[in-house]
């Protein structure tokens, strides 16, 4: 009972906050209220009986993510939002389709795809079981996921480094 | 799969111990008591804290320090107090309000609430029945609640700095955000060490598997038993960054940023940042006692009473020795170039981490 009333309060935030997100106009506001939804899954999660993922859902999105996010936007002093003509057209086409969308995924999910209620923590949520996912059963695609991250972060360092100093680098070899 | 209680579920509604169940009614009474008692002693320790440190420097810099209010300047806490309660609480004209009023907020309620996962000692019996542990409440991912924790309280600095609308304000907190999450990591990857040795996220189980001697005399503390020194004198220069201490104690550097992120703050909203600076370095005394010298295990004799207190003392002592240190330093290095922080972060404490994980993981493989 009291995880009902929990799960349904923190949904309702969640939304809210998803909600809160588009209608601000400034960023930074917009990026905060992403963190209040971030906060409010990981409280899902936790009611779920999935620990280990809502910590970590706190520590990886809204603590380290969300404050480079929040970062990034005062570094670069991003002003408000300002309406345009392509943003009323965004509004016309944007509600209705997501409101459309978002009834048809709801309706397929009851009624079509035969899931079932399951019990509270009868998924793997345990760090152990975790880890046990993690590191034996999908230790491969773990892996090559973190190759993958790697190799972002080597782009993302050659994008942001000028040109003229990997031309003097070169140069220096 | 059977189905786990809500107990296992990370959320302890009911403490469990030896099959005697606390009544719903006395888990209450008993967690808001807990709590009371918990957070009067955060506060004092806080406030005692800064005496302490004033004090301390004082006289590292041939001076008294406070003197004037009470025996030994005692009272002077409790004058900065009323000071700040009564001072008048200036908003500038060119701040953002909301964010401006909420940033402190933020900052003292993530310092103050990361206290509540922290063993204090063992179970205590409960009058009518039942034990309760010293700790306001005890869950299996315990250090997680607290590094979850802590990351979000960088946000009460960084939108500080921002809303504040001044360029000092908006240097310190961009400082602050940055440093702390570059710190984070070699924070975090220092304690997984301690994690593989025991196994568990919960600080009690933590404590609890370093309790003992080898070779008959030295105790079975994670920093001597597990070879973490090195995990441990990562963690601690990794804490002073956190909390923003000197030698890293760049977003707020007086000499260039006036005051850093808190710089248009006055009466208790700048009292609040104060509070929560000092309330972190308490909890991170404590986390570096329970992970690595082995909490509240020390010598036990005397008569019953005395076992029972000794646990806390013994706990208190070592969150003491952690406290003086801070202020030492503070009173001996001088502070880092900006550019030297994050070098030192980035190219020597994170590689030294990772090492020590890797060593420490195929140890413990070669052992099992």
């Amino acid at each position: 009972m009291l995880h009902l009333v929990l799960f349904t309060v923190f949904g309702l935030i969640c939304v809210a906050g998803a909600i809160n997100l588009l209608v601000q106009t400034h960023p930074i506001n917009s990026a905060l209220s992403l963190v209040v939804v971030m906060g409010s899954l990981a409280v899902e999660y936790l009611l779920l009986g999935a620990e280990f993922v809502a910590a970590v859902q706190v520590i990886v999105y809204a603590g380290a993510i969300m404050v480079l996010f929040v970062f990034v936007i005062m570094l670069l002093n991003a002003g408000a939002e300002e309406r345009s003509k392509g943003s009323i057209v965004a509004l016309m086409l944007g509600v209705p389709g997501m409101l459309v969308g978002s009834i048809l995924t709801a309706w397929v999910l009851v009624k079509h795809s035969g899931t079932q209620p399951v019990a509270l923590g009868a998924l793997p949520g345990h760090p152990k079981d975790i880890a046990q996912l993690l590191f034996h059963d999908f230790l491969l695609p773990f892996e090559v996921t973190s190759i993958l991250v790697l190799i972002a972060i080597m782009g993302a360092v050659v994008l942001a480094s000028r040109p003229e100093s990997i031309e003097k680098t070169k140069k220096e070899n | 799969m059977p189905q786990r209680s809500a107990d296992y579920c990370g959320l302890q509604f009911i403490a469990f111990i030896k099959g005697k169940v606390l009544s719903l009614t006395t888990f209450i009474i008993v967690s808001v008591i807990k709590i009371a008692i918990v957070l009067f002693i955060l506060l004092t320790a806080v406030a005692y804290t800064v005496w302490l440190e004033r004090k301390v420097v004082g006289h590292m810099q041939n001076r008294w320090g406070p003197t004037r209010v009470g025996p030994f300047g005692l009272l002077q806490p409790a004058a900065d107090g009323i000071k700040f309660l009564f001072k008048e609480d200036l908003t500038p004209p060119h701040v953002y309000k909301p964010l401006y009023i909420a940033a402190p907020i933020i900052a003292v309620v993530c310092a103050l609430t990361s206290i509540a996962v922290i063993p204090f000692g063992n179970w205590v019996p409960v009058p009518g029945g039942g034990s309760t542990p010293l700790q306001i409440t005890d869950i299996n991912i315990g250090l997680l609640v607290i590094l979850g924790i802590t990351s979000i309280g960088v946000y009460g600095v960084a939108l500080s700095g921002w809303s504040s609308n001044s360029k000092y304000s908006l240097l310190g907190g961009l400082r602050a955000s940055a440093q702390m999450v570059s710190y984070e990591i070699a924070l975090g990857l220092s304690l997984v060490g301690v994690l593989i040795l025991s196994g568990s996220f919960s600080l009690r189980e933590i404590v609890a598997a370093q309790s003992g001697h080898f070779w008959g005399f030295i105790p079975n503390w994670n920093i001597f038993r597990g070879c973490q020194f090195i995990a441990f004198f990562i963690y601690l220069m990794a804490a002073y960054a956190e909390t923003n201490r000197i030698p890293f104690d760049l977003p707020e550097a007086e000499t260039e940023l006036v005051a850093g992120y808190h710089t248009e703050y006055s009466a208790m909203k700048f009292a609040m940042f104060f509070m929560a600076e000092y309330a972190n370095m308490i909890t991170v005394a404590c986390l570096a006692s329970l992970l690595f010298l082995g909490g509240w295990h020390g010598p036990l004799f005397g008569p019953q009473i005395l076992q029972a207190i000794l646990p806390v003392f013994w706990f208190v002592l070592r969150v003491f020795v952690f406290l003086f240190i801070y202020i030492w330093v503070r009173g001996t290095l001088p502070r880092f170039r900006y550019d030297q922080l994050m070098a030192f972060g980035w190219k020597f404490l994170l590689p030294l981490s990772i090492a020590n994980l890797v060593v420490t993981a195929l140890v413990v493989a070669l052992r099992a």
